[in-house]
């Protein structure tokens, strides 16, 4: 393997929401649910980002605003390029054939949105049933509501369904009906929840888990949580790692590798 | 099957096996350096500290190619303060840890050399040699016999740690810089750091992959310099080697060993071969030294020369 970005031109570009659009790729990656690519703007900077789409020989990856970088990619219009490396890490192991619950914060939907893909389509046999929660700040916040038409909406402000958090929706939810497994992609303080909860209730669960990342395959010590580098050991987790990982939930790394208490 | 004893005695400091994760590399908690020790290196070294916190260059950082790796991290640390809280209670490692300690002046050099003191550090490790981050290294001049000197002795003056000083294999007076540092009471040479700098651009986007555009190169491609580095020092000075370039085997960590290194740094050895590339390599050497009846590091060191 060569650790090199490629430059792939921007064949699409979707609008998700205010703040995230998808840019779509032909590109023939060997993406499992859960890992990430580095995407590259020459000269400026390389962060990791999740593929959100997959459809024949077409991926998409959803950007959502909040920086210099992202802003950047923002400006990008169709036939532009961007650097693209990886897939990297270690993604969801699916269980099929039983019912899961699929938890989404924020942009962490990214993440989540192709394993709900594999999980509804992948296995002729298949027997399952997925429940797939998105929360968000507000109704305009909201992603992918076309792609997936049965989800369970919650948001902070209520404008749109549940009022309230993923963690008491799915928490409502648990009160009702039973799962076999839960994976989530969000705002860590969000995960350590949702952690906290199958743990209580015996369920089996798996967790994405964002760092500022660096080198992407595990050399460079930056994204280390507990002696796990998320960008090889991770970024998924299950609630068995993770029950041994102190810094989950509590302490992230700055980009000078200072570990400081989780925002 | 007779068990080989592969430990060494590096400056006084006791070294089950002579694999030491040489620094920059996975160095930035001690959670890591645990992992690092549990893997099998005899001694680990954790990220360069300097008396301020470092962003350190924008990524990309660190890309590979087919003979090595290209890194123009630049330094990233959280300063002196926060090491100095982030490493405590090291006999927790379960190895040595060696702290490398950086500055833009020697002044630099002795603050954190001093504010890392209350910790169990086993010795401090001093690059002068960093190819690609300015104020510092290279490029900063901390490549001269002279200053060189400088730092060291200012550095020996306030530590009784063994002190290791890292030069780069880029300066053809390698033998003069490491007697320099010999010579203000250096207790051994780690040779050696990053070659170049060197550039990878990518011709679609028809630039620089490295957002520092250039960076040191480790790997493959720096072994045979840094085997010729190790052999020529051997003969010139009397302090010990700890040899760091491109070791990913144990047939790589004999060879060094036997151009004259009484311990071997791996760094880009654990992305070729995993963070277990220390068990591996020590596994490899007992091996080789068992077929070839070697029965200690020690005897195997400067093997090569006539």
């Amino acid at each position: 393997m060569i650790e090199q970005p490629m430059m792939a031109k921007i064949c699409d570009i979707q609008e998700e929401s205010p703040c995230v659009k998808t840019f779509f790729f032909k590109l023939n990656l060997n993406f499992e649910p859960g890992q990430f690519v580095m995407v590259w703007i020459p000269l400026l900077d390389e962060k990791p980002f999740t593929i959100s789409y997959i459809q024949k020989d077409l991926v998409g990856i959803s950007v959502l605003k909040r920086g210099v970088f992202t802003n950047a990619i923002h400006s990008k219009k169709i036939g532009d390029m961007l650097g693209i490396r990886g897939p990297y890490g270690r993604g969801f192991s699916l269980k099929l054939d039983s019912n899961s619950c699929v938890v989404g914060g924020g942009i962490g939907m990214a993440s989540l949105s192709i394993l709900v893909d594999r999980l509804n389509f992948t296995s002729e046999g298949y027997r399952g049933n997925v429940t797939f929660i998105q929360g968000a700040r507000t109704a305009s916040a909201l992603l992918y509501q076309k792609r997936f038409k049965d989800m369970k909406l919650c948001t902070d402000d209520g404008t749109v369904g549940f009022k309230g958090t993923t963690v008491d929706l799915l928490k409502d939810l648990l009160k009702k009906q039973r799962f076999q497994k839960v994976y989530a992609c969000g705002p860590e303080r969000m995960l350590y929840k949702v952690v906290e909860l199958c743990r209580e209730h015996s369920i089996e669960c798996e967790v994405s888990l964002e760092r500022y990342m660096k080198c992407g395959f595990g050399v460079c010590g930056q994204c280390d949580c507990s002696g796990q580098r998320v960008c090889i050991e991770g970024p998924v987790f299950n609630t068995e790692e993770l029950s041994r990982m102190e810094d989950f939930g509590r302490i992230t790394i700055t980009k000078t590798g200072e570990r400081v208490i989780h925002s | 099957m007779s068990e080989i004893n592969l430990s060494v005695n590096l400056c006084g400091i006791q070294l089950t096996n002579p694999t030491i994760l040489a620094s920059g590399i996975l160095g930035t908690t001690k959670a890591l350096l645990k992992r690092v020790a549990e893997n099998g290196a005899g001694a680990v070294t954790i990220k360069s500290i300097s008396v301020e916190s470092r962003e350190g260059h924008k990524n990309p950082t660190v890309i590979t190619f087919e003979a090595g790796m290209l890194n123009a991290v630049g330094y990233s640390n959280p300063g002196v303060d926060a090491a100095a809280r982030e490493f405590t209670n090291l006999q927790d490692v379960g190895v040595p840890v060696i702290a490398s300690v950086i500055g833009t002046q020697k002044e630099d050099f002795v603050r954190v050399v001093d504010g890392l003191s209350a910790q169990r550090f086993s010795a401090i490790e001093i690059p002068l040699s960093c190819p690609h981050t300015p104020g510092f290294g290279l490029l900063a001049g901390q490549g001269t016999p002279q200053a060189t000197f400088d730092i060291t002795s200012a550095v020996r003056k306030v530590t009784k740690l063994p002190i290791f000083v890292k030069l780069s294999p880029n300066i053809p007076e390698i033998c003069t810089i490491a007697k320099a540092a010999e010579d203000a009471g250096a207790d051994a040479i780690t040779a050696v750091n990053s070659m170049g700098p060197g550039m990878i651009i990518n011709i679609e986007a028809q630039k620089p992959i490295l957002s520092f555009k250039v960076g040191g190169v480790t790997g493959d491609a720096l072994r045979p310099i840094a085997v010729r580095c190790v052999y020529d020092l051997y003969k010139a000075i009397k302090i010990p080697i700890i040899g760091v370039g491109g070791i990913s085997t144990g047939r790589h960590a004999i060879e060094m060993i036997m151009a004259g290194a009484s311990a071997i740094g791996i760094g880009t050895g654990v992305y070729s071969r995993g963070i277990d590339v220390f068990r591996k390599i020590c596994e490899e050497i007992s091996l080789w030294m068992q077929e070839n009846g070697f029965d200690s590091i020690k005897s195997m060191v400067g093997a090569a020369h006539d």
